[in-house]
């Protein structure tokens, strides 16, 4: 295979990352709403982690975009 | 400038003044999304063999600093018992701060308020710099959220040898767990602590980005599709930019709740 093709697939291959971010992202303000329409006086409270987390599960998808960056115009 | 040129491209879409600067692995794009990223000398130092020019981003970070500092000292100069709207915002984001700081470190973490503080409102102010177009977005450079992630993990570590002496390495040991697992844990736990500084620089730099790429991508597909099928690309970039706006104080306040956190394992190592 040439290198610059393994290049390309393997840069396409780090955006499966992607697919593990959704999953997070939805689980955490899916959790979120369940639980805020449980006991909505809690929710405000928990905004903040909501934030939170949500920037955390999102910061794993783009560990896999910068693998793609450094496949592409690094290596 | 070569600089002042793509921007001039990217606004008129010059497709035959494009296709000299856009790299070979671009292909064919209109133009380079990733110029924008590009560190540009402005003032040529070179000192003792070492290149200390300075830079697009050296100028952003300094205007950054100003623009804090400033803020913050005229804001609060009146002293005024009833705060006028400045004084909020600066009363407000302090408050922020501190509540964060007492809420994950405790009480005795007061004294690392200062360095908290600092933190936060430099990356807010690097990160909303860069959400003005043709600005230059310092947090978007992984030598720069390093050196802050670098700052963090040695402070935070020499912190814990000074709070708890060598016991400090009792942190890498998980309490209640069978004795025969000890040293697997303490492996994991010693690379998990490791991995900190780059996971909370990589979070920041690759957030900076990724956004700022997306934008930029978008942008060019506003050009692309011309003033008919353009208006859809620029409506999602309009509420791009807002998420790109919440996005940067998010990451300003998750690196200093990281902070807090580390900070709060240090000082109290509860496992």
């Amino acid at each position: 295979m040439e290198p610059e093709a393994a290049k390309l697939i393997g840069a396409g291959l780090a955006t499966i990352a992607l697919a593990g971010a959704g999953v997070g992202i939805g689980n955490i303000f899916g959790s979120y709403l369940s639980g805020a329409l449980r006991n909505p006086a809690a929710a405000q409270g928990q905004f903040p982690n909501l934030l939170l987390g949500f920037a955390l599960a999102e910061a794993t998808g783009l560990f896999g975009l910068v693998v793609a960056l450094i496949l592409l115009f690094v290596i | 400038m070569a600089a002042d040129q793509i921007k001039l491209a990217l606004l008129q879409a010059h497709a035959a003044e494009d296709a000299s600067h856009v790299p070979e692995s671009m292909g064919h794009s209109v133009f380079d999304p990733m110029h924008q990223f590009e560190i540009t000398r402005l003032v040529d130092i070179h000192l003792f063999g070492v290149d200390m020019s300075f830079t697009n981003s050296a100028l952003f970070m300094v205007i950054a600093i100003t623009i804090v500092a400033t803020f913050t000292i005229f804001s609060v100069g009146g002293r005024a018992i009833i705060p006028g709207r400045m004084q909020s915002i600066t009363e407000l984001s302090y408050e922020f701060v501190a509540k964060m700081v007492r809420d994950n470190v405790g009480s005795d973490g007061q004294r690392y308020f200062p360095f908290v503080f600092s933190l936060f409102m430099f990356v807010l102010a690097c990160n909303l710099l860069g959400m003005i177009p043709y600005s230059f977005t310092v947090t978007s450079h992984i030598a720069i959220t390093f050196a802050l992630a670098a700052i963090v993990f040695l402070g935070v570590t020499v912190i814990g040898f000074i709070r708890h002496g060598i016991g400090f390495l009792k942190f890498f040991v998980p309490s209640g767990i069978p004795v025969a697992l000890v040293p697997l844990l303490v492996v994991i736990e010693v690379i998990s602590y490791l991995t900190r500084p780059i996971s909370l620089s990589v979070r920041l730099f690759a957030n900076m980005m990724a956004g700022h790429t997306m934008l930029k991508v978008f942008a060019g597909f506003v050009v692309a599709m011309g003033a008919i099928g353009g208006w859809l690309p620029l409506a999602f970039i309009v509420a791009f930019t807002g998420l790109e706006v919440l996005i940067a104080f998010l990451q300003a306040y998750v690196f200093a709740i990281l902070t807090c956190i580390y900070l709060n394992d240090a000082l109290h190592m509860h496992h």
